[in-house]
């Protein structure tokens, strides 16, 4: 993406004039056709049905039952907390009582497989920002991170625009459910070499946005190997850990530096946020948890431009101090998104197509590439038109994730009720008739 | 080990200049009033604390505006998740009319221009990012508040220029002066890009008015730079004058100004006391900015929770009104009590009528009109009587021998106690020989005598705030950023 342009009008940054921020990508037309149709099951019925938010909206009526049956959450709990004191509470440690709490709910969703320390955990803005800032700290303007494709669209941004830091893929396609591979990794990094770029760092997100499925342990290895090897870093977005369908599936990269005795645990840094697993997207908390000390305290600097709300802080740290209700949650949550997917793979079955083997995440990864004239961008463009357009969903192009393979897309279906997902499901199933 | 960035690894945090030492000494020591009454009393620390239980009374009142009552609870799903970087309407909406009540309706701001930041420092930060590129500088006018080196240098990697600002005309700042910074920078090969101050100043806690602010106009608008006004402390003027925003002056008809050039910063962490809210304000009367802040401002969004809150609060009139009187009130109050008690012992303060702070004269106290000298009595003051007050230096002062000291962080017995070391500090250096060193104040039974009849007479004499600071050292207040939270 060409960042140097020509004289910008009225001295604007060639930040602010560049396209780095992803906002003119075909991707968004989706968004504009949802925005100016809204589907409303009553109101408009015939409208865009947004399948492109991976929201999770499954659970939360668990939280409000929480909040309706501790009225002192409002107030800080037991924590004994006054307004003043709160709303003075702008240090960038973060309130020791969240953070505590935030780190025993991430050993409890790997079923206490891993163990986070809660003096380690950095709080950010949002996982948004938590991306950024370890790419402010990894990286040089120039340098390279290598990302598996596909990956999430707001990566583009998040990873490149104010950093100047670039993005190398490490391509994978579906000949083994688009996994990465030894090779793929070398090609990549072989590939930043020859273009005289310098790579940093590799990172992942796991379970994986877009395919909806979690990084298998041999995979996991493999990697910590590569950036072993290579003496780079490794990022783990793990923002999907909590919605992985099955708990034992899920491996993070902490258990696997457990078993290693953290051996090389300083290259290693894990992303977590409370926006897809509880739901929580608006409220902005996102965490760094490095196994690194100096980046560790470079971060929590580094955080003071994006602290979260202390009025956040404080809710929070009172409800997920409550081991029932995490336990509780966790565990229901898993089993709704479960059903969700599986009504949706059941849908796109019986209309003829074929999903992804996932097993996480608040969406799937559908496979259209039958259904293309051609197999090339242009034909994927040209159907996912017609599908936001006529079909009127609003769903993801796999190129908008720089899939190399056309034809794939990503279907969100936790965002929505059940009544509204049947309508969707109908409406693919009379496209796909049509198509016949 | 894999390398890190070069952001990584430099100065540009801030945290290792000499600044830090105060609180250090603090973090070490805090004063309590019962179980540390001989500790570091922070007076380096511009909080407003002085006005909480007029927003905690309005949050008792209004308990729909916490999504997790009874009565607010039906708004929590579509609250949580909201995150929408436009921002709640309602919280744009109330922002805006806060902004006009603040600056007495005399001018008016569209919710569409309001950009969220996280806090003042991500906001400014951001608005950086827009306008600068790396290696590009901003003019700012000394001395300035110290973490702006930080905010918007570190990661944008732009310079800032300072343009000296002198007692000799109470540090207001001069055309000639902005002249001459500017034509440096040309000389040297550095893109000027702009101009950035604070309005109301910290650390001077005074006001520009109209014609210096006209000045600047016509000073930017001249040389095609923009010009940033931070007016953080906006609802801190206690007295007169009233305080002219640039929002006015460009909306005055007789001012030719482009506007793509005008953006102004705000926060909510000075004025009503809510740093811990992070919210941070970015208003620019350019469309492009407006457009590319608001894509970045993903980066530092506002908790929807908090919108919410302050949504409501913010857009009742009768309550905004209120408070900002009563605010102003106990700030003026306030400064009178701190300026008055330091003017008892010859120590005179700028002139000011805005602010958590005072900018406070020390040169007749130290040994040479020189840095060291500055920091020698710094750290006499730190160390032995006791008071992290902030010297000169750290906001790039070119005069040694200032040192700004906030008066609104903490209750009137702390204040009282603050008050009576200076006095002490004052009087042994009467009393001892011009030549020799300030000797330590000691905690001895005399003073504390005098610690206590002063305390009782004015409980007597006044009409305390009664919500008194009980710090515990295990309390999540805000420390030094320099040392690990201790709970």
């Amino acid at each position: 993406m060409a960042v140097g342009i020509e004289k910008p009008p009225v001295g604007l940054s060639r930040v602010a004039i560049s396209q780095t921020h992803g906002e003119n990508s075909p991707y968004f037309a989706g968004w504009k056709a949802y925005d100016e149709n809204p589907y409303d099951e009553i109101k408009n019925p015939s409208g865009v049905i947004q399948m492109g938010l991976a929201e999770n909206q499954v659970s939360f009526d668990l939280i409000e039952e929480y909040l309706k049956q501790h009225p002192e959450t409002s107030t800080g709990g037991d924590h004994n907390s006054n307004f003043r004191e709160n709303a003075l509470f702008q240090d960038y440690h973060g309130l020791p009582s969240f953070r505590k709490a935030l780190a025993s709910f991430m050993g409890q969703i790997r079923v206490g497989r891993a163990k986070f320390d809660p003096d380690r955990v950095v709080l950010t803005a949002g996982a948004t920002a938590a991306n950024e800032l370890l790419t402010f700290i990894l990286a040089d303007p120039g340098d390279a991170l290598l990302i598996p494709t596909p990956y999430y669209p707001g990566f583009d941004r998040d990873l490149r625009w104010r950093t100047g830091v670039k993005i190398v893929p490490i391509h994978c396609n579906s000949s083994n459910n688009f996994q990465v591979t030894r090779q793929a990794l070398e090609e990549a990094y072989n590939s930043a070499k020859a273009m005289n770029v310098r790579v940093r760092g590799v990172l992942i997100t796991n379970p994986s946005n877009p395919l909806g499925a979690t990084v298998q342990r041999q995979v996991l290895e493999d990697i910590l190997d590569f950036v072993t090897k290579k003496n780079i870093h490794l990022v783990s977005d793990e923002i999907y850990s909590g919605s992985t369908f099955s708990s034992s599936e899920f491996v993070s990269v902490a258990e696997i530096l457990e078993a290693r005795n953290y051996r090389e645990a300083e290259r290693v840094h894990i992303v977590y946020s409370l926006s897809k697993d509880l739901g929580l997207p608006g409220f902005r908390v996102g965490t760094i948890y490095s196994y690194n000390d100096k980046v560790m305290t470079t971060a929590r600097r580094m955080s003071s431009f994006s602290l979260v709300s202390s009025q956040t802080q404080q809710l929070l740290a009172t409800m997920l101090s409550d081991k029932k209700f995490t336990e509780n949650y966790i565990r229901t949550n898993r089993e709704r998104l479960r059903k969700r997917y599986d009504m949706i793979i059941e849908g796109l079955k019986k209309a003829g197509i074929e999903c992804l083997k996932g097993n996480a995440g608040l969406f799937c990864w559908m496979n259209l590439g039958p259904f293309l004239d051609k197999p090339t961008r242009e034909s994927e463009l040209v159907l996912w038109s017609s599908i936001v357009h006529e079909v009127k969903l609003n769903i993801s192009p796999g190129c908008s994730c720089h899939c190399s393979e056309p034809g794939w897309f990503r279907v969100c279906f936790a965002n929505m009720s059940e009544q509204t997902l049947e309508v969707a499901l109908k409406r693919i199933h009379d496209f796909i008739k049509k198509q016949r | 080990m894999a390398n890190l960035s070069k952001l990584a690894v430099n100065d540009g945090h801030g945290e290792n200049s000499p600044y830090f030492d105060g609180w250090k000494a603090y973090d070490a020591n805090p004063y309590h009033p019962i179980n540390n009454p001989n500790g570091v009393i922070q007076m380096g620390l511009a909080e407003n604390q002085l006005s909480y239980d007029l927003i905690e009374e309005w949050i008792l009142k209004n308990p729909k505006a916490s999504i997790c009552t009874n009565e607010g609870i039906s708004s929590f799903k579509d609250i949580a998740i909201f995150q929408d970087y436009h921002g709640l309407p309602e919280f744009r909406h109330a922002i805006a009319k806060f902004m006009g009540q603040v600056r007495g309706n005399r001018v008016t701001f569209d919710p569409n221009r309001i950009v969220m930041g996280g806090g003042a420092t991500g906001a400014s930060e951001m608005l950086m990012f827009c306008l600068a590129d790396p290696g590009d500088a901003f003019l700012v006018p000394s001395p300035c508040y110290p973490a702006f080196d930080r905010d918007l240098r570190w990661r944008t990697r732009m310079q800032l220029i300072p343009v000296p600002c002198s007692s000799s005309n109470n540090f207001q700042l001069e055309k000639e002066a902005l002249e001459e910074a500017y034509e440096k920078a040309q000389q040297a090969n550095i893109k000027v890009k702009g101009l950035i101050l604070a309005n109301p100043s910290n650390p001077l806690g005074t006001l520009m008015d109209k014609d210096t602010l006209t000045t600047l106009v016509n000073f930017i608008n001249e040389k095609n730079i923009h010009l940033v006004c931070d007016e953080i402390y906006s609802a801190t003027v206690f007295r007169s004058p009233k305080f002219v925003s640039i929002a006015e002056v460009i909306n005055d008809p007789n001012v030719v100004c482009n506007k793509d050039l005008i953006h102004i910063l705000y926060s909510l962490s000075k004025d009503m006391g809510l740093p811990g809210f992070r919210v941070g304000i970015l208003y620019s009367y350019n469309d492009l900015v407006v457009a590319c802040a608001r894509k970045m401002s993903s980066f530092g969004l506002v908790s929807s929770q908090t919108q919410h809150l302050l949504a409501l609060m913010l857009s009742d009139e009768k309550f905004v009104a209120r408070f900002l009187e009563e605010n102003a009130k106990r700030l003026a109050k306030r400064h009178k009590l701190f300026t008055e008690g330091l003017e008892e012992v010859g120590i005179s303060c700028l002139r000011s009528n805005a602010g958590l702070f005072v900018w406070m004269d020390l040169r007749g106290l130290l040994r040479e009109p020189t840095l060291e000298g500055e920091m020698k009595i710094w750290r006499i003051i730190i160390h032995d009587v006791k008071l992290n007050v902030s010297p000169g230096s750290s906001f790039h002062c070119s005069e040694p021998g200032w040192f700004r000291v906030c008066f609104a962080n903490m209750d009137d017995h702390t204040m009282e106690v603050a008050l009576q070391r200076i006095r002490s500090l004052v009087d042994q250096k009467k009393e001892s020989s011009v030549k020799s060193e300030i000797p330590v104040v000691k905690d001895n039974k005399k003073s504390q005598k005098s610690l206590h009849l002063s305390f009782t007479a004015r409980r007597f004499n006044e009409n305390v705030i009664m919500s008194p600071r009980v710090m515990s050292p295990h309390s999540p207040l805000p420390h030094s950023p320099t040392v690990g939270a201790s709970t």
